[in-house]
């Protein structure tokens, strides 16, 4: 097993498929009425969070917890960092605390690259910069493979700001790696330069939303920035949304068992109309319940839980 | 002193003695020490026309004379130093401060470059005539670090700064296409979700500067030239005549944008390294003379600036001990080209009457003493600078600088500094 999730590179099909079915086994425990099991007893998980989000950290928490690890919360508002302490010297102290795992959110892409040099526990992304998010892009695959039954084959559309996205840098490496067909759909500002030879060769890109959409088995909504019209990227929020939002017009040019997804928060009416978020074709809500069982999984076997 | 360098190459040539007595090169006498030169080369002494010494300001990162040491033992005998100190040189006062410092180190000349506007900030020009009028004799202005990016006021500065035959050396960045960027712009960014540095920030300042340099008649000099790009504007605008210079560094002939792959900041470096195209390009500008010095850009960091996040890290990476070693792993022992590209061209453009001259009888005795066989393994511990930012460690790298000598005095001995 590989010691550091920093990159969903780091994953190969092998590795990424365990992981998923260990995710599988980890949701049956959910329905169960003693959710927690003992793999990680006396194990510390240590949450290092240089972002506010709540949600993800939540899901990171509640995966530790159910495997009976214990976590310590590591915010870095209130705490030494806002006094100006290096992400150095914050590793150097959680190693002298015994952590096994530190889960890292940073503001800077590679941050838990550079935090994997100072400590001697496993590292685990939860989203650095505008680099990388694998666990979502883990909990993205175990969506579609619940709902669609496979990945290999499977026609995904990630539409929006790929360029400032982490999602889907991760979604991209992941779902690639495991067979299925990606495109990525923007307006040409908002995607990155040799994206293809960056992240896969089998990468497609396209400007058209409304060509992509009858040939997707899955769509990927990210969340788009309304500050990024400010930097000349589109020129309104409603251009925006007329071209690449998904309203109820285009989710009825994809395919009837095509889904649609978004890793949150949501901006709704400007990439997603609310309706196409509410609707059963939506897997918005699935996606947070999979992102605890795919957590699990990730700390169970890095940390090599038994 | 007086010294007689036995069975010494020059620039390649059969072996032969030189003599050096009262600073310059002599004709044979008794009575001289005897430095054994058997199997090194000759070179008239390096000039770099870019080097950051941090003081005033960063004594943490570099001082004047832990800086002159490593220029010393990578063979140099004069470094220009660039104004972006703290508090900034860009008064009489602060370059003649820095002059001073570099006299009292005594292993190189140290010549201040003034900034070309008050506090880098890009406004207002800052006093260039009383620089120039000075102890410190300044001939060279940039704002390096930041882009004199106004058209306007780099009109200006090319234009006055004729009077006294000043040159103007642009650090080529277009402000506006280079904002937050962390890494060139490609491939490599994309995988990495680093905010890219696009080539044409560099090339479209390059290609506005020849031009308006062309319009006023004035000389302009560019940093640290990156990009294929960039040489194809230098190339055509030198076809034209226009008094244009340009420099490379040692780690944009060598080294890539991959090396950002583990966000290891030491590879960080402003312009950023870029990729295996540009750095054929440029290794064949600098044989063409399209390009016509190596200059280190040796920028040292103290190391909490450099042990960080990459976004967080400061841009720079040291040169001066390593920068002949690796522009002979690329040429190999090209003397002739070294030779003008490492003093000669560096000497005439930075101004340094005594540096950059032939090593003949009567000549001031500014000169370094290469053993070209020698292998070393770079080893951060080892580096004479304050700071330990190399790009190159564990590297093997051919040739070692044997002696220095700064006006017949030896800098450099047996490898090692005198002082």
């Amino acid at each position: 097993m590989i010691k550091h999730l920093r990159s969903a590179a780091d994953l190969d099909a092998a590795t990424a498929t365990l992981i998923l079915d260990t995710a599988a086994e980890m949701a049956a425990l959910s329905g169960r009425e003693v959710k927690k099991l003992p793999a990680l007893r006396g194990r510390t998980v240590v949450n290092l969070f240089y972002e506010d989000s709540t949600r993800t950290r939540i899901s990171f928490e509640a995966a530790a917890k159910r495997l009976s690890a214990d976590v310590i919360n590591f915010s870095a508002k209130g705490s030494s960092v806002s006094k100006g302490e290096s992400l150095k010297d914050t590793a150097l102290t959680l190693q002298a605390m015994g952590a096994d795992a530190v889960v890292i959110r940073h503001w800077a892409s590679g941050a838990p690259h550079r935090l994997a040099n100072w400590v001697d526990g496993s590292v685990v992304n939860a989203g650095d910069g505008t680099h990388e998010h694998p666990t979502q892009a883990l909990l993205d695959a175990y969506t579609m493979r619940s709902r669609l039954g496979r990945l290999d084959g499977l026609r995904v559309a990630i539409v929006g700001d790929v360029l400032h996205s982490r999602v889907a840098r991760s979604n991209v490496l992941l779902l690639t790696t495991l067979g299925a067909q990606v495109t990525v759909v923007g307006p040409p500002t908002l995607i990155p330069l040799d994206v293809a030879a960056a992240l896969s060769e089998k990468t497609q890109v396209s400007f058209d939303l409304d060509a992509v959409l009858p040939d997707s088995d899955v769509v990927m909504m990210l969340r788009v920035q309304t500050e990024r019209m400010q930097d000349s990227y589109f020129p309104s929020a409603r251009e925006y949304s007329r071209r690449y939002g998904l309203d109820v017009s285009r989710l009825a040019k994809m395919p009837e068992h095509a889904i649609v997804m978004h890793p949150g928060p949501m901006n709704r009416g400007m990439e997603i109309a609310p309706e196409v978020a509410d609707s059963p074709r939506s897997t918005i809500v699935e996606q947070v319940a999979n992102g605890v069982s795919v957590r699990m999984a990730v700390l169970y076997l890095l940390l090599g839980g038994k | 002193m007086a010294y007689l360098i036995k069975g010494v190459s020059i620039l390649g040539a059969a072996p032969t003695d030189l003599f050096i007595k009262d600073g310059v090169i002599a004709a044979p006498f008794e009575g001289a020490e005897v430095v054994d030169a058997g199997g090194l080369v000759a070179l008239p002494g390096l000039v770099d026309v870019h080097t950051h010494l941090r003081e005033p300001g960063r004594e943490d990162a570099e001082t004047v004379e832990t800086g002159s040491r490593a220029a010393a033992l990578g063979g140099y005998t004069a470094v220009c130093a660039m104004a972006n100190t703290s508090p900034v040189a860009d008064t009489a006062g602060v370059v003649e401060q820095v002059w001073r410092l570099g006299r009292e180190a005594g292993l190189v000349d140290v010549q201040p470059i003034g900034a070309v506007t008050v506090g880098l900030a890009g406004k207002q020009m800052a006093e260039l005539g009383a620089m120039a009028s000075s102890a410190a004799n300044v001939r060279i202005f940039s704002d390096d670090g930041f882009c004199v990016a106004d058209p306007k006021l780099m009109r200006r500065a090319l234009e006055y700064v004729k009077a006294f035959d000043g040159v103007i050396a642009q650090h080529a960045e277009e402000p506006r296409l280079t904002e937050g960027a962390q890494m060139h712009e490609g491939e490599v960014s994309t995988r990495l979700g680093l905010t890219g540095w696009p080539a044409v920030a560099e090339e479209a300042i390059i290609a506005r500067d020849v031009l308006l340099a062309e319009h006023v008649g004035s000389r302009l000099h560019v940093c640290h030239v990156s990009t294929a790009g960039s040489v194809e504007v230098l190339r055509q605008a030198k076809a034209r005549g226009v008094r244009v210079t340009a420099e490379v560094t040692p780690h944009h002939l060598l080294l890539t944008d991959e090396l950002a792959a583990g966000y290891d900041p030491v590879f960080k470096v402003n312009p950023p390294l870029r990729t295996r195209k540009d750095v054929e390009a440029l290794r064949q500008a600098l044989l063409d003379g399209v390009i016509d010095v190596v200059a280190t850009d040796h920028a040292p960091h103290a190391v909490q600036d450099k042990e960080c996040e990459w976004a967080h890290a400061r841009p720079g990476m040291l040169g001066l001990e390593t920068a002949l070693p690796i522009v002979l792993s690329i040429y190999g022992p090209q003397w002739e080209l070294i030779a003008d590209r490492m003093s000669r061209a560096p000497a005439r453009i930075a101004g340094l009457a005594g540096h950059g001259g032939d090593l003949t009888v009567g000549s001031p005795a500014n000169l370094t003493l290469v053993d070209p066989s020698a292998r070393r393994v770079v080893d951060p511990s080892e580096l004479a600078s304050r700071s330990r930012n190399t790009p190159y460690a564990g590297m093997t790298l051919p040739g070692r600088i044997v002696a220095t000598f700064l006006r017949g005095e030896a800098t450099v001995l047996d490898g090692k500094a005198v002082k």
